[in-house]
């Protein structure tokens, strides 16, 4: 059986012809250079993540332990660009200190969650019948569950810390891409070349990965990007409400739910740590909004 | 048409025991022993003793999911561990107002969303697009619950005016809290419809286009057909379509995300109930009012179908 699978493949590496995958690729990452709004998300992305690494050693303030008492809820000024909070704390190195961790939250919590449904989807996809029944049904009840409340169910349960949220966060996050990757699998599958591999006699794993997975990548990249941008929004959600980062974690979400108690006297420090899950999440819609016209085949060069 | 609707209510029945077996389980994964969790830290053996006996949990387990969803069906979702009332009469007090909520909320994103995804439509890739979607974006990347402190902090503790600004003297013009009069209902529907008018307004936009690409609109247009007439008569009834599963499923999901906008702005409905009860660690009210939530939603979703059933004639969900 592996014998004519070699035999396929053996004249291909020989001659070398271009591979058509990457050919596509390059043409998918032309449009996005031509694409606004994914070239500015990108940029922004790039740059946050350059802020994550770099920016913890070059805030002027400690995040967590310069606290100048005497000068709490000042207003931003030179020394504290975005004014200090409730304990006298830097806001500007907070915020700074905090983008690792939102980067962090959202893209591992979306790794996770997209591996599993991706895995589930494709399962169901593939085997259909009873497998898909059982799978979807289990997706239909998770999907039940109105937005955010899946995720503070989980939080509930498992107790409010980061891990947690990650947890909670990717499970919310599976449905979604078990539906899509379903869909794009049944579509796949009745094409004629999953056909030919299958009278190969290929293995069920390796039309799966090898032949399925790599034609359906665009959907799942493109619901990844925009789930990033709501799993960042759900995390500081949880955290706003004192389910997820604790203080005096540099969260975003915790910041805010420190400030809405100063919003009388101090506004600032609710302003600042909301502005930044703003550019964050904008980022990611825009990469995400400028990757589904570039995969989309119906949008012009 | 009947038939459909009896088999999508049928679909629902095993949604419907996936979702009360999850809510059962909350209180038998949280780590400990549940009595022990509900008794608090030193509680004496024998209160424990009390409260295991009371709530039946030496029975087996499926014997105690069995009682539960009985109990529920009848509308006994348990005690309170707080207040020691029903927990059905704690979320009746508060399942209009985050119903009320999630629906002036849905009211102004479809108003303001088609308008927004109209206009946009209308003069595609021009300055008043770029902007509006901008702002649609924009909309969709903020944090609800940012939005309404900083609502509250501009309109509720309200920014002083200059001088010349006849009539006002600065913008404390509605409620930061509470939930009821005008002035208080208002900011909240701000906050919660942002979001889904963003989403409204972009699927509006998407799916005009769609339509206005379409022959028959060019047909219409070349009989000479009013341009305001083949916008809303011809193309905005077809794009409705696809809006109205948008519609339904925000204003389900608003249900949900209610949660941090009730904690925003103290608005006593279920969402804040939730989070009052997690903190205190009263799971038979976060069990209750998740039930009931995810319930509504459900049934929300049902209306959804059929309503895009009787609008679509051509799609057969088969």
């Amino acid at each position: 059986m592996s014998r004519s699978n070699e035999y396929i493949e053996k004249p291909q590496t020989a001659v070398r012809p271009p591979n058509p995958r990457l050919k596509s690729w390059k043409s998918v990452f032309n449009k996005l250079k031509k694409n606004k709004s994914a070239v500015v998300g990108g940029i922004l992305i790039i740059l946050l993540i350059i802020i994550a690494l770099v920016g913890p050693y070059l805030t002027p303030y400690d995040p967590l332990y310069d606290q100048d008492v005497t000068n709490k809820l000042a207003t931003p000024t030179s020394d504290h660009w975005f004014g200090t909070d409730n304990f006298g704390r830097d806001i500007f190195s907070r915020v700074i200190q905090g983008t690792g961790l939102t980067l962090m939250i959202g893209f591992f919590s979306i790794l996770l969650g997209a591996t599993v449904g991706v895995f589930l989807g494709i399962i169901a996809g593939y085997y259909g019948k009873r497998t898909d029944s059982i799978i979807m049904r289990i997706m239909d009840v998770l999907l039940a569950f109105p937005s955010i409340l899946l995720a503070l169910t989980i939080v509930t349960v498992l107790g409010g810390n980061m891990f947690n949220v990650i947890i909670a966060v990717a499970v919310s996050s599976v449905p979604i891409f078990a539906r899509i990757v379903r869909g794009s699998t049944l579509s796949v599958k009745k094409l004629e070349y999953i056909d030919a591999m299958r009278a190969l006699g290929a293995s069920d794993s390796r039309i799966i990965f090898k032949h399925i997975l790599p034609n359906i990548t665009s959907p799942i990249i493109v619901q990844a990007t925009l789930s990033i941008a709501t799993a960042i929004l759900s995390a500081s959600g949880l955290s706003f409400l004192g389910l997820g980062a604790q203080p005096p974690t540099p969260e975003w979400g915790a910041m805010l739910s420190d400030g809405r108690n100063y919003l009388y006297n101090a506004p600032h420090v609710a302003l600042f740590p909301g502005l930044a899950i703003v550019v964050a999440v904008l980022a990611f819609n825009l990469l995400g909004d400028g990757l589904r016209d570039a995969f989309d085949p119906k949008t012009r060069e | 048409m009947f038939q459909f609707i009896i088999r999508r209510i049928l679909q629902t029945i095993p949604v419907l025991i996936g979702v009360s077996i999850i809510v059962f389980s909350m209180m038998h994964l949280v780590p400990g022993d549940p009595a022990q969790v509900i008794a608090g830290e030193g509680a004496p053996q024998e209160q424990i003793d009390n409260i295991r006996e009371r709530l039946g949990l030496n029975d087996p387990l499926p014997k105690q999911y069995l009682d539960y969803v009985t109990n529920a069906v009848q509308g006994d979702l348990g005690t309170s561990m707080r207040s020691g009332r029903d927990v059905s009469s704690e979320i009746g007090a508060r399942f209009w107002v985050t119903v009320e909520l999630a629906f002036y909320s849905t009211v102004l994103a479809v108003f303001v969303g088609l308008i927004v995804g109209i206009i946009s439509a209308t003069r595609k890739y021009s300055a008043i697009d770029t902007t509006l979607m901008l702002a649609a974006l924009f909309g969709l990347s903020m944090p609800n619950f940012w939005l309404g402190l900083m609502l509250i902090q501009w309109f509720a503790i309200g920014i002083d005016l200059p001088s010349w600004v006849p009539f006002f003297s600065d913008t404390a013009w509605f409620s930061p809290s509470g939930w009821g009069s005008f002035s208080q209902v208002v900011l909240p529907v701000i906050t919660l419809g942002t979001s889904s008018a963003a989403i409204i307004a972009r699927m509006t936009r998407s799916s005009m286009l769609d339509v206005i690409g379409q022959d028959y609109i060019r047909t219409a247009r070349a009989k000479g057909v009013k341009e305001q007439i083949v916008i809303y008569r011809h193309a905005l009834k077809n794009a409705l379509i696809p809006i109205v599963t948008v519609v339904g499923l925000q204003f389900g999901g608003l249900l949900g995300g209610a949660v941090l906008t009730e904690s925003v702005f103290a608005v006593n409905g279920m969402g804040k109930l939730i989070i009052d009860s997690i903190q205190a660690r009263d799971f038979p009210v976060v069990q209750g009012t998740i039930l009931v939530a995810s319930l509504l939603f459900v049934f929300v979703n049902l209306v959804v179908d059929v309503a895009y059933r009787f609008l679509n004639k051509r799609i057969d969900l088969d």
